[in-house]
């Protein structure tokens, strides 16, 4: 994997608030991310966990607030903005008809591609020897980490990742743990959204508890 | 974001809804199906008349070429939307409206291209001159992009609804009469061997208008649909 190039990036919340069918699910939230930081989001199911990342990404906007990176609004910034980071969601985002490889290739071509090869970003997430595999014959947990491999195959500082661990056995959390770390520990960042407790370096670690 | 990488994304999105449809072949030969029977029940139902039929035939396969588009609309987003890939374009780093259009010009070679291909047959079923399926020809040629282009508008505006069916036919359909007019009554007028470069420049400007605003409408309906 290539180096973060982006090193002074940060994004920052300004006063955030949404609102969901009359139910304010958050207000007056500010954070900063910067490089090499991760933002962990916690709270009860159907606490706006979900809402705030697809905030962060653009797709949603805020009821009041708002996103900048770099000092500049995301919303202003669009394609600018989305080539810097990369989204992981409930949906995994693979189309079941195409082999892992063919998915993989139309992230990095949606994306700023970085020069790994395709072959190696699924070796990565333990997903070689299934290249020529329709992806609906995958596993829950494979596919899982085939949207994770797309991760590995652009240039992006952010990621957003949305419960990253759902359906992981054992060893796929231990795997995409192991690659959350690296990316920080390269300066990249992290806002994460999980129920299982992850094991990332703490001191990096910003926790945002949307309960309380 | 480079043209050269922008030019790339166009061209693999393209071939992958190509290679989707490919192995989907069932689910997209459906609207051919539905356009050349619903084409060739005419003469059965109102009886083998030949100038009748002849008088009825650009009507008849304009308004079944309609159908069958209609019928294939809701597959240019809606898987993608189920499988969580459009939010993936939304994020992308490259114009939506860019990959938009591609996937408006998949959907028209999958679906618009075949009933081009087949449509002089069912003027010969119908007993149409040859001007007139000339004529039929060039109006489909012009016409079925407009049919992909603003329907595309449509589906991305009721992607998000559980039950979209409806309110797309009822969203498309009224932009799709204008189109309809001009080209069954260009078919007519060349039939009867009157002059048609009026009705196929409105056509063409018809698809011009669509080509150049319909992709941002696109991408701003998925906007809408997705936030």
């Amino acid at each position: 994997m290539t180096e973060i190039n982006n090193k002074t990036a940060s994004l920052h919340a300004n006063g955030l608030e949404c609102i969901r069918d009359d139910r304010t699910l958050f207000s007056q939230l500010d954070f900063t991310l910067h490089p090499g930081q991760v933002l962990l989001l916690e709270g009860r199911n159907g606490s706006g966990k979900t809402s705030l990342l697809r905030i962060l990404c653009g797709i949603r906007l805020p009821d009041e607030g708002s996103i900048t990176w770099d000092g500049t609004d995301i919303g202003r910034l669009g394609p600018d903005y989305h080539q810097h980071m990369a989204y992981v969601g409930h949906r995994d985002g693979n189309k079941l008809d195409l082999t892992p490889f063919e998915n993989l290739a139309m992230a990095r071509a949606l994306g700023k591609a970085n020069d790994t090869p395709l072959q190696v970003a699924l070796e990565q997430v333990d997903l070689q020897g299934f290249e020529d595999v329709p992806t609906r014959n995958l596993s829950a947990g494979q596919q899982r980490r085939l949207a994770l491999a797309r991760l590995l195959v652009t240039d992006t500082v952010l990621w957003i990742l949305d419960e990253p661990f759902t359906s992981l056995d054992v060893d796929g959390i231990r795997i995409v743990e192991a690659l959350l770390d690296r990316h920080t520990a390269q300066g990249g960042m992290l806002a994460v959204t999980s129920h299982h407790t992850v094991n990332l370096d703490h001191s990096r670690v910003q926790r945002i508890n949307l309960s309380s | 974001m480079s043209t050269d990488s922008l030019s790339r994304a166009f061209t693999v999105l393209i071939r992958r809804d190509l290679l989707l449809a490919a192995r989907r072949r069932a689910e997209m030969a459906n609207p051919l199906l539905f356009f050349i029977l619903v084409t060739s029940l005419f003469p059965l139902g109102i009886g083998a008349n030949p100038n009748l039929l002849q008088a009825v035939a650009p009507g008849i396969i304009w308004v079944a070429a309609l159908l069958a588009a209609m019928l294939s609309l809701d597959s240019v987003f809606r898987s993608d939307f189920e499988d969580g890939t459009l939010e993936q374009y939304l994020m992308s780093s490259h114009p939506v409206s860019v990959l938009v259009l591609a996937k408006v010009i998949a959907h028209w070679l999958v679906t618009g291209l075949p009933l081009l291909v087949i449509s002089p047959l069912l003027g010969i079923l119908l007993g149409l001159p040859e001007t007139g399926i000339k004529t039929l020809f060039i109006t489909l040629l012009l016409g079925t992009p407009v049919l992909s282009l603003i329907g595309s508008v449509g589906v991305a505006l009721t992607v998000g609804l559980r039950k979209g069916g409806m309110i797309l036919s009822l969203l498309v359909l009224p932009l799709y009469i204008p189109l309809l007019i001009f080209a069954s009554s260009a078919v007519d007028s060349a039939a009867a061997g009157l002059p048609v470069t009026a009705h196929l420049s409105l056509i063409a400007a018809l698809l011009v208008l669509a080509l150049s605003l319909s992709p941002f409408a696109t991408a701003a309906a998925l906007r809408v649909s997705l936030s």
